[in-house]
């Protein structure tokens, strides 16, 4: 039984492509752009990270590419192609087609992710029920085999429990095997560590990436963690207030960023910095969505701010090498 | 290059000489459980530290390790069931009525949440002079109140006319700027920091760890700094001390822990914690524990750390590791670890 059209993405065409993604959150003092003009694309095998901070409007996008916005928000703009289709432009049913076997989404939260009233092996079989029509035990077998693949001991009989008799660790291998079972062309991990202590988090990383290279998957890494990027991701979208301010190869924007909110982030991470010393922190905090100035999003921050900052705000620019930043002044930070 | 020996000596810091002064705070053989019988949770386990004052003590360890358990301990919130807790020599424990009252003047804390920890109702002037209800005798005066607070404020990169917003009016890193100037409203000689930066966007952690830093040089406060974050810890604290189910099983200069770790469990921990520089894969040096942290309702035989540890032998299953002290040039504490295998300096790992 086929469940999507078109054929899966080659090589070379991206297998989720997001072009000027606009959301709007409806609140009561009135409405407020969260995600404005995100644009980024990723193909199989790849790893693109979305950085940033709270607040940034990464989860949104995240969510807004999967569906599953919260009904205060509102996709205003913008295209979200998996297999040469808008999704965007989908019925309700169409989009549910897609969940499972193109596009899958980790949370953060795996304790709220799953059910807690029904047994995990059931919850992990239940694409199968779904999307290929497989018996209840059917379906249980191959959960079995899902969760024998992410490393959960026992699994004939841990299939049988609740999500609460698992620790952290394990649910969010729970979560992923869900979320690999029908072999997407993406997968999206939103936070997938921030809760789990670093031992496990070294562990569950290395899951994922096993299970990247075995499927061919395109993963979207939503983090906060310059260090997770730094080592996980082929390539990087700095996102602040909402907007894209840089991206590009993570090797490169991090060996040299050409927006200052990146070079900012960089140099606020104490990894090798010499105790005693202060650290060269960005000055402020993010502004509110209700506040986000005309102009440069990041001004009220920035060392390098001037009038031009102010009055006009900079589009993201290609500066070559497959790079671009929304920085009017970024060749000034290559010499600084 | 220090080299290594195996001695019988208790493990944790020792002291500067016999005729040295007490240190501001020394803990010996705490131990703490709690329930009883089989559902009996041992969070600490004979633990010693040691700090003097002005100095950064690092508390490092994963989840259900023990690190929170042993700050209520410090802040004399929970008595432990064996061992002894002192500050400058004196026992906070045994310690009545005004004594007591004193002495909590003396030891404070910040805690993660900047969110939950301050109470919305109040405006940042009556947050920060709170304490002074219960401490009538540190401020008596209202105009010397209102003059400390400005200072507090200004000590902590807040402006004068912040006395007067509310929590909801502060972004989070400019909260927990408030959480530190009430803390500091007693003028403690030490601030118990539990995970004080994780909740705050990296970009403002730095920040804070500034303000943190720069009161330290100033007022000649000490922290017991609790954290996650390795490179947080690594950044602030004088010393190391690393902990697991309840034990500590690494204690030494900064330096020497994050450079040339005795312990597997702590070359564990820094080999996973991912690193910035992207030519550094951690992958082909990444050493992957086995398994989760096991239950603290049981833990295992001889070495707690056995059943996830690819050192492991027989040996380790049987008898408690000894205390290891490997010797270092210069001033400070030994460099201690629990272990029948410990690392050697030019261990393969690095």
């Amino acid at each position: 039984m086929t469940t999507t059209s078109a054929p899966a993405p080659s090589a070379t065409e991206p297998a989720l492509d997001v072009e000027g993604l606009c959301v709007d959150l409806n609140t009561a003092s009135g409405t407020l752009r969260a995600v404005d003009g995100v644009s980024f694309s990723v193909r199989r095998g790849r790893t693109l990270a979305l950085l940033g901070e709270s607040g940034c409007g990464k989860s949104m996008t995240a969510l807004s590419v999967v569906g599953l916005l919260d009904p205060a928000a509102e996709v205003t703009g913008g295209a979200v192609r998996v297999r040469g289709k808008d999704t965007l432009r989908m019925s309700a049913a169409e989009r549910r087609k897609l969940a499972g076997p193109v596009l899958s989404i980790v949370f953060q939260d795996a304790l709220t992710a799953l059910n807690p009233v029904q047994p995990v092996g059931r919850q992990i079989g239940e694409p199968f029920r779904i999307h290929r029509g497989l018996s209840r035990r059917q379906a249980e077998e191959k959960a079995v085999e899902l969760m024998t693949r992410v490393g959960i001991p026992e699994p004939r009989q841990r299939a049988k429990s609740y999500p609460h008799q698992f620790s952290g660790g394990m649910r969010q291998r729970l979560l992923i095997a869900m979320a690999v079972a029908l072999d997407p062309d993406v997968l999206i991990a939103d936070e997938p560590t921030t809760a789990l202590d670093v031992t496990v988090q070294a562990q569950i990383m290395r899951l994922l990436r096993d299970l990247q290279d075995e499927r061919d998957m395109a993963v979207v890494l939503i983090t906060h963690d310059l260090a997770v990027v730094a080592q996980r991701a082929d390539d990087v979208v700095v996102m602040y207030a909402g907007t894209v301010v840089e991206n590009g190869p993570v090797h490169d924007v991090f060996s040299s960023p050409r927006h200052p909110y990146t070079r900012g982030l960089l140099d606020s991470v104490p990894e090798d910095a010499e105790r005693g010393r202060p650290l060269p922190a960005v000055p402020g905090s993010p502004p509110e969505l209700s506040a986000v100035p005309p102009g440069c999003v990041f001004q009220a921050r920035c060392p390098l701010v001037r009038e031009r900052c102010v009055r006009e705000r900079p589009s993201l620019r290609s500066t070559g090498d497959g790079r671009s930043a929304a920085c009017h002044f970024s060749e000034e930070l290559d010499r600084a | 290059m220090p080299e290594s020996r195996t001695t019988t000596a208790t493990p944790g810091p020792r002291a500067d000489g016999p005729d040295a002064h007490p240190p501001l705070l020394e803990v010996r053989g705490v131990t703490k459980s709690f329930g009883s019988g089989r559902r009996r949770l041992t969070a600490l386990d004979g633990v010693d530290i040691q700090l003097g004052r002005g100095q950064t003590l690092g508390l490092v360890g994963e989840s259900g390790c023990g690190k929170s358990t042993l700050a209520r301990v410090l802040l004399g919130l929970e008595r432990p069931d064996a061992g002894t807790v002192r500050y400058d020599g004196v026992d906070p424990f045994a310690l009545r009525g005004k004594d007591l009252l004193n002495w909590r003047r003396r030891v404070q804390m910040v805690f993660q949440d900047p969110f939950a920890s301050l109470n919305a109702r109040m405006s940042a002037a009556d947050l920060i002079g709170e304490p002074w209800r219960t401490h009538r005798d540190v401020v008596p005066d209202a105009k010397a109140r209102e003059k400390r607070i400005r200072e507090l404020l200004s000590l902590v990169g807040l402006r004068e006319s912040d006395a007067h917003r509310y929590p909801n009016e502060f972004s989070g890193g400019q909260r927990q700027r408030i959480g530190i100037a009430r803390a500091l409203a007693l003028d403690p000689d030490l601030i118990v920091c539990d995970e004080p930066v994780s909740a705050l966007d990296l970009s403002v952690q730095a920040q804070v760890l500034n303000v943190l830093s720069e009161l330290q040089s100033r007022l000649g406060v000490a922290y017991v700094f609790i954290s996650h974050d390795l490179s947080v810890v690594r950044y602030i604290s004088d010393r190391v001390t690393v902990m697991y189910l309840g034990k500590v099983i690494e204690h030494g200069e900064t330096e020497d822990v994050f450079d040339r770790p005795q312990h597997p469990y702590t070359a564990a921990l820094m080999s996973a914690a991912p690193v910035l520089d992207t030519s550094r894969a951690t992958d082909d040096q990444e050493i992957q524990l086995k398994g989760e942290i096991p239950s603290p309702f049981d833990i295992p035989s001889g070495c707690r750390f056995r059943t996830r540890c690819w050192r492991a032998e027989d040996r380790c299953a049987t008898e408690a590791p000894p205390a290891v002290v490997r010797e270092r040039e210069g001033a400070g504490d030994a460099h201690t670890a629990l272990c029948h295998f410990p690392l050697e300096a030019r261990s393969a790992w690095a």
